[in-house]
């Protein structure tokens, strides 16, 4: 079972005039097994809505709720969240000068299964998922995100989705900067995750190209900190055809 | 303005650089600092426990090697010792040339190649201790070595070092400090590249109440190149000083410089000073200078400085960098988001900044052992919630 419920979410960030509201009162939720989409303008607020349940220190929540599987998310350190099930591909992975991919990996899963994985298995699994993902054998030995192309770095969230296993994934413009057969690579990275048991997926995307690959349950449009409208899947071919002009008038 | 225009801007026709006292073996032209003076203005000089008085003393570090064949170890004299070493440019240095009473010389013959490393393992008794010491590694041309040279236990130890490396050879110089808490050192190795040697040389400091390294080149001929590789890791109280001085005193050299340190405790402190002079003579060189520390706990300083003299404009490239941060937020963020503790995290950043330049160092049996103290270090403070 995975259940994420964002109830009412109002997050704020400081800046140099002062705190500036970005989420004003999001309201969402992806049940066992479900893939939503969520499309706005560059600048609505979507990135924050991924950091926030996350737990990026920048964000500070003013009221609303996030659950899991009816757990308080909001009550969690970040790598709490991490544990208790969440996964976030974001949008610009961070450099990690110095700390192989092997490494990272291993680290990050033996924190979130609270116990070192089985060493052959593991290095099957690995290997596996790379060759998947279409990233060369020596990545591995790679410092993280250090010197990888855009389209590396997706890749390498991807890989990381599929080994640590979430309950509830959400994609920060995984698609963005990828060529077509990375997205491709890409897609079936996240397909296969779907395919396993009552996993649910928030995919962030301006294009609906990935859509295309990744079929979504539903579809949000997101305009100045808010869900504006919601569908299914023909949502995106319309906003596809014509743009966000219509919600973007009336927010103001 | 960029840094090698802003340097040409105000260089005049200096013969000796402003930053460097000039070279000489007379006591009185290194007057007893007052802590003033530019060169001594970072180091605590009370706790240099009275070195710089030069009282004469024959105390002795305990020398502990294994020479493989072809190298030697002699004792020289005095008058041996100044007719082959890059004479000092400040005051311990000079008591070390003064009072040491001869001096050891280690040589590797011309076209030797050496596989194994050379360690020579110092070991002091107790601070109570001084020592003065006087070293000069000669290796011959085209010869191959790596020499390790590890400071262990407890001393007052000023020491003069001078390595003579011979045209073409490749030489790879590792110095540890590795001390018990109490012992204060004072080092100065210079090192002479002869024409297209190569040379590394990497400081690491760890240990000791408070350790002043030197690590001077300059070059017989055109085409030498040095990498100057540095790491530190400063515990509450400890003071680590490294001066660099790359001399580029002969057309296309090279001189690279990477010195990184983390700090952690009260009144932990490191310094870090890097000089580039680049004379007239100099054209067509390359010189890169960078440090970078890391800050672990409150109360803690790091002071970096550095300085860049140029004095012809016909240079392939110069550029340096100097950092001082804390734990990058977003690099902790990305680790905790993958369910990694934040001590872990912190862990991991640490290891991973100075993983890179441990594996620059090029020598398996220290690197094995550098990540086991950093983690030892890493257990002292900032881990040890997670003990
Ligand atoms: N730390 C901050 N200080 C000031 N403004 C911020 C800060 N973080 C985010 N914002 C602002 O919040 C708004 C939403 O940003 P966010 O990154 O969430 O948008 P987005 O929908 O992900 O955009 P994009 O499609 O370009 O990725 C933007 O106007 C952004 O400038
Ligand atoms: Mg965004």
């Amino acid at each position: 079972m995975s259940t994420l419920e964002i109830k009412d979410l109002h997050v704020q960030v400081t800046t140099e005039d002062g705190p500036k509201e970005i989420l004003k009162g999001v309201t969402l939720t992806i049940n066992d097994g479900e893939t939503h989409a969520i499309m706005g303008p560059n600048g609505s607020g979507k990135s924050t809505l991924a950091y926030s349940i996350a737990g990026h220190p920048r964000y500070e929540i003013t009221s609303g709720s996030v659950l899991l599987d009816g757990e308080d998310v909001l009550e969690m350190s970040v790598d709490e969240r991490a544990r208790a099930g969440l996964f976030l591909a974001m949008q610009y992975p961070v450099e990690v000068p110095g700390v192989s991919v092997a490494n990272f990996l291993r680290t990050a899963k033996t924190a979130i299964d609270g116990e070192a994985p089985k060493l052959r298995t593991w290095v099957k699994d690995v290997n596996g998922v790379m060759e998947r993902m279409n990233l060369d054998a020596s990545f591995s030995q790679r410092s993280v995100n250090e010197g990888f192309s855009g389209g590396e770095k997706k890749r390498h969230e991807i890989a990381q989705l599929d080994l640590l296993d979430p309950k509830v994934a959400i994609l920060d413009e995984t698609d963005s900067g990828l060529d077509i057969d990375a997205l491709k690579v890409v897609s079936e990275g996240v397909n296969r995750f779907r395919e396993r048991d009552g996993k649910g997926v928030l995919l962030i995307t301006h294009y609906t190209r990935i859509l295309r690959y990744i079929q979504p349950d539903f579809v949000h449009v997101f305009v100045d900190g808010r869900v504006a409208d919601e569908g299914g899947p023909e949502l995106a071919d319309e906003l596809e055809a014509n743009g966000y002009e219509k919600y973007t008038k009336a927010a103001v | 303005m960029t840094a090698v225009a802003e340097a040409l801007e105000n260089a005049t026709d200096r013969v000796e650089s402003h930053l460097n006292p000039p070279a000489s073996y007379d006591l009185a032209d290194h007057p007893v600092p007052t802590g003033r003076e530019e060169v001594w203005r970072f180091t605590p000089l009370k706790r240099l426990r009275g070195i710089l008085d030069g009282e004469a003393s024959d105390a002795h570090l305990k020398w502990d090697t294994t020479l493989p064949v072809g190298v030697t170890l002699t004792e020289i004299t005095a008058e041996q010792a100044r007719e082959l070493e890059l004479p000092p440019n400040e005051r311990p240095a000079a008591l070390s040339a003064e009072l040491s009473g001869g001096a050891i010389l280690l040589d590797v013959p011309a076209e030797t190649v050496v596989a194994e490393p050379v360690v020579l393992r110092l070991t002091g008794s107790s601070v109570d201790d001084l020592v003065w010491g006087r070293v000069l590694y000669r290796v011959g041309a085209h010869a191959e070595v790596t020499l390790v040279l590890v400071h262990e236990g407890s001393a007052r130890y000023s020491a003069i070092q001078t390595f003579l490396v011979g045209d073409g050879a490749q030489v790879n110089v590792l110095t540890l400090q590795d001390w018990d808490d109490d012992a204060v050192h004072l080092g100065r190795d210079a090192i002479r590249v002869g024409r297209d040697a190569s040379v590394k040389h990497t400081s690491i400091s760890f240990g000791g109440d408070l350790v002043r390294m030197h690590a001077n080149v300059e070059y017989a001929g055109p085409g030498g190149e040095a990498e100057l590789l540095g790491l530190y890791f400063a515990d509450e109280g400890q003071h680590l000083e490294h001066r660099l001085f790359a001399d580029h005193n002969a057309p296309k050299t090279k001189s690279h410089v990477v010195y990184k340190g983390a700090l952690q405790g009260e009144k932990a402190h490191t310094v870090w000073i890097g000089n580039v002079l680049i004379r007239k003579v100099a054209e067509g060189i390359e010189t890169y200078e960078e440090n970078r520390n890391l800050v672990l706990t409150d109360g803690c300083q790091a002071d970096s400085v550095p300085n860049l003299e140029i004095e012809t404009g016909e240079i392939e490239g110069a550029g340096h960098a100097s950092a001082t941060a804390r734990f990058d937020d977003e690099q902790l963020f990305y680790l905790r988001s993958r369910g990694v503790s934040e001590k872990e995290a912190q862990r991991l950043v640490v290891h991973g900044f100075f993983n890179d330049l441990i594996r620059k160092v090029g020598i398996p049996s220290i690197e094995e052992k550098l990540l086991e103290t950093v983690e030892a270090e890493l257990a002292k403070n900032v881990l040890k919630e997670l003990v």
